[in-house]
């Protein structure tokens, strides 16, 4: 097998874009009040974020889960702005950073299968478009730092209360240096039928990027947000901690879909949680195939009576990768059901966590849970690992638990060759059989890319 | 013609196939019969390139004039890559073939036969269509191709499957391993039926590895083998079935 090659990161390119501003490096009151400055802020914000900072500074670093020592949190620009007005056309954008989404593929894509688009460049959403129909419908999908001064009553109704600032000293960061991210809301009813999508580009060097993300599905609507990220290759580190808050309301249905494909030098720590109410349904589809260091465990809190919530997890870990990824499915209502998949790839060293927690309260009667955990490691210099946490109070509840560990056999890669097909692409065969069942879960184009960075990651080339 | 010559192999040092000599030439069909143990799989597995099968002539004298001998139309292919002998026109159907999760019928076959025959272009409606005439010529239902590869099939589905695929694949010789073991009349009949016809149009040439007179009654194969202890004991034609189904091998 060939060796994965960093230099085919095909998202590794970094623009010569000159920020028009950026903080000073390393993290202070100081540097706190300044973006909130910047943003011309309600005082309620800014005094939100002192406190998160002090609530990040009060906190130590997890002790599990991945090596989080080496993150140096005084050598991070915290808020860099790549320019002065955000975009409603691709038109008003500069040249070179349209460029780098033209790489990617986002306009091409934004008019063939989304109802909206945002695109966030380090700091901020420099592009944001959303179909007139939906508009006219009453969805809102703006950046969030418009959403704070367009839509206050509602912002400041939800912000914060689905992930604390006090969750977890990464929310506690976010939340005190937040910058861009999606806001949405779905009013009652509405069926928002083609995804709306953002896409996250880290471009200058020791950055962090810290968006905000914030979705309200309103009773009975639909709607499924698709976030895709890239990065440049440096020698140093960036850091990635987002935070993702949605609330899923009565009989309503939310999709929440990543491609995570940061380029290996990215720390990514990000918090994700789902409210669902009464006979709401939730999705997590969680794919994470880039970063040297990704923990996440979207949540789905099934609060309402019949609440669904399902989790689909895909982690891929190459040399110098590790994916400690998972999800948690909290029942605290009667009849609410939860579905949480895993599936890891290891390979060259990589190492791949599965870090999951099922968490029944006392009452929440006839509740079913599935988990179902895969990991296929490639070679002996690969690492998976399990820590599955379960915690039931109730017994009249139906739990299943399933793992399983399993390699490319010899008889396996033996009986492809048989039939003319070599091992290199048979392994990428076998692989892409095994996250099947999550891919065939994503949009058509979706999926073909997560076929083609595989084959990628497994032969360094495609084709 | 497929040539096997002075074939012997060995498993962690232990001598299975103590010499094999045998040729088979386009559209003929033959029959290796034996008891258990006697090196059936062995022969199937070792032409094909199982890994952990080592071919040798002498261990002392590698390399000596007697040497071990598998050739494809007159070419030496015994060092080459199983995936090489499938392009050369080599297909082994499997005694208790993998399952490939996630991993389609029809895209396996797709890959395969791209892989086998890189010059031929044939839109995937037309493949389709190859496969589905496949399926059914062996009695399963077309919606099989959309089915991961042998996961979930009965022990009779696998047989069946594998020679759907053989049919599909087009190779020029075929190895079939106890194709006939876990088949029921009915399906013993129609993978007969299959085989016959394929080498009668198609020209390929069949070695058919069993340990049971009974598909052979159905195929009728010209030469008869009889496999003992890692050799050739006997070749002729179908008395010899008669002989084992009256007296047993041990009249051989």
């Amino acid at each position: 097998m060939q060796q994965f090659d960093l230099s085919n990161y095909q998202f590794g390119f970094h623009d010569k874009i000159k920020p028009i501003y950026s903080t000073p490096i390393g993290l202070s009151e100081e540097t706190v009040r300044e973006i909130s400055g910047l943003k011309n802020e309600p005082d309620w914000m800014l005094q939100t974020r002192l406190k998160a900072l002090a609530l990040f500074f009060a906190k130590k670093l997890p002790m599990w889960g991945g090596d989080l020592t080496r993150i140096n949190f005084d050598n991070i620009y915290y808020y860099v702005k790549p320019m002065e007005k955000q975009g409603r056309t691709w038109e008003d954008i500069p040249a070179e950073i349209k460029n780098t989404f033209d790489k990617i593929g986002i306009p091409e894509a934004e008019k063939k299968f989304l109802s909206g688009v945002g695109a966030q460049y380090d700091s901020e959403v420099i592009y944001h478009s959303i179909s007139k129909m939906l508009e006219k419908k009453g969805v809102i999908f703006c950046d969030t730092d418009t959403a704070l001064h367009k839509y206050p009553e509602i912002f400041r109704q939800y912000f914060g209360t689905i992930i604390p600032a006090a969750d977890n000293k990464f929310s506690a960061l976010n939340t005190a240096v937040w910058s861009g991210g999606s806001f949405i809301y779905v009013p009652k009813g509405v069926h928002v039928d083609l995804p709306l999508q953002a896409y996250f580009r880290i471009n200058a060097k020791n950055m962090g990027q810290f968006e905000r993300t914030l979705i309200i599905a309103d009773e009975g609507s639909y709607v499924h947000y698709v976030e895709g990220c890239t990065a440049p290759i440096f020698t140093t580190d960036s850091l990635h901690s987002a935070v993702v808050e949605i609330l899923v309301k009565k009989g309503a249905r939310v999709r929440y879909t990543t491609i995570q494909n940061w380029s290996k030098n990215v720390y990514n720590l990000v918090t994700k949680r789902m409210f669902v109410e009464e006979e709401g349904f939730g999705e997590w589809i969680d794919g994470n195939l880039g970063s040297q260091l990704t923990m996440k465990y979207p949540s789905v809190y099934l609060k309402g009576r019949k609440a669904r919530g399902e989790i689909l997890s895909l982690a891929f870990a190459g040399a110098g990768q590790h994916q400690d990824a998972g999800g948690k499915a909290i029942h605290l209502a009667p009849e609410t059901s939860s579905v949480i998949t895993s599936k890891s790839i290891c390979k060259d060293g990589g190492r791949t966590s599965y870090r999951g927690l099922l968490k029944v309260a006392k009452g929440a009667v006839n509740s079913k849970s599935t988990v179902r955990c895969d990991a296929l490691i490639l070679d002996e210099k690969s690492r998976s690992d399990t820590y599955p946490v379960m915690d039931i109070n109730e017994e009249r509840v139906t739990i299943g638990h399933e793992a399983s560990v399993s390699k490319i056999g010899e008889e396996q890669l033996f009986y492809f060759q048989s039939r003319g097909i070599p091992q290199t692409q048979a392994e990428v065969m076998i692989v892409n059989g095994f996250v099947e069942p999550i891919v065939k879960e994503l949009p058509m184009e979706y999926s073909v890319e997560l076929n083609r960075l595989i084959q990628l990651e497994m032969t360094g080339s495609v084709g | 013609m497929i040539t096997i010559k002075n074939f012997k192999v060995s498993i962690e040092n232990k001598e299975i196939l103590k010499g094999i000599d045998l040729d088979i030439k386009p559209g003929e069909i033959h029959a290796i019969m034996g008891p258990n143990g006697a090196g059936k799989t062995t022969l199937a597995m070792a032409i094909m390139g199982m890994p952990g099968f080592k071919i040798y002539d002498s261990p002392q004298r590698p390399g000596f004039a007697g040497q071990a001998r598998f050739m494809i139309d007159g070419k030496d292919m015994v060092n080459k890559l199983p995936e090489e002998k499938a392009k050369a026109g080599l297909f082994v159907s499997f005694q208790s073939p993998v399952e490939i999760t996630g991993v389609s019928i029809l895209a396996f076959l797709r890959t395969a036969y791209k892989a086998i025959h890189p010059d031929e272009k044939i839109p995937l409606s037309v493949f389709k269509e190859t496969v589905k005439k496949a399926l059914l010529g062996v009695s399963l239902p077309e919606d099989f191709m959309q089915r991961s590869v042998n996961e979930g099939f009965s022990g009779g589905e696998r047989k069946r499957a594998e020679i759907a695929q053989m049919l599909v694949l087009k190779p020029k010789f075929v190895i079939l391993d106890e194709i006939d073991s876990g088949l029921d009349v009915d399906s013993l009949r129609i993978v007969a039926k299959a085989i016959q016809k394929a080498a009668k149009e198609t020209h390929m040439g069949v070695l058919l590895i069993t340990h049971y007179q009974r598909i052979l009654h159905y195929v009728k194969p010209a030469f008869v083998h009889v496999l003992m202890d890692g050799k050739i004991k006997r070749s002729g034609g179908m008395e010899l079935v008669k002989i084992i189904e009256d007296k047993g091998y041990a009249a051989i």
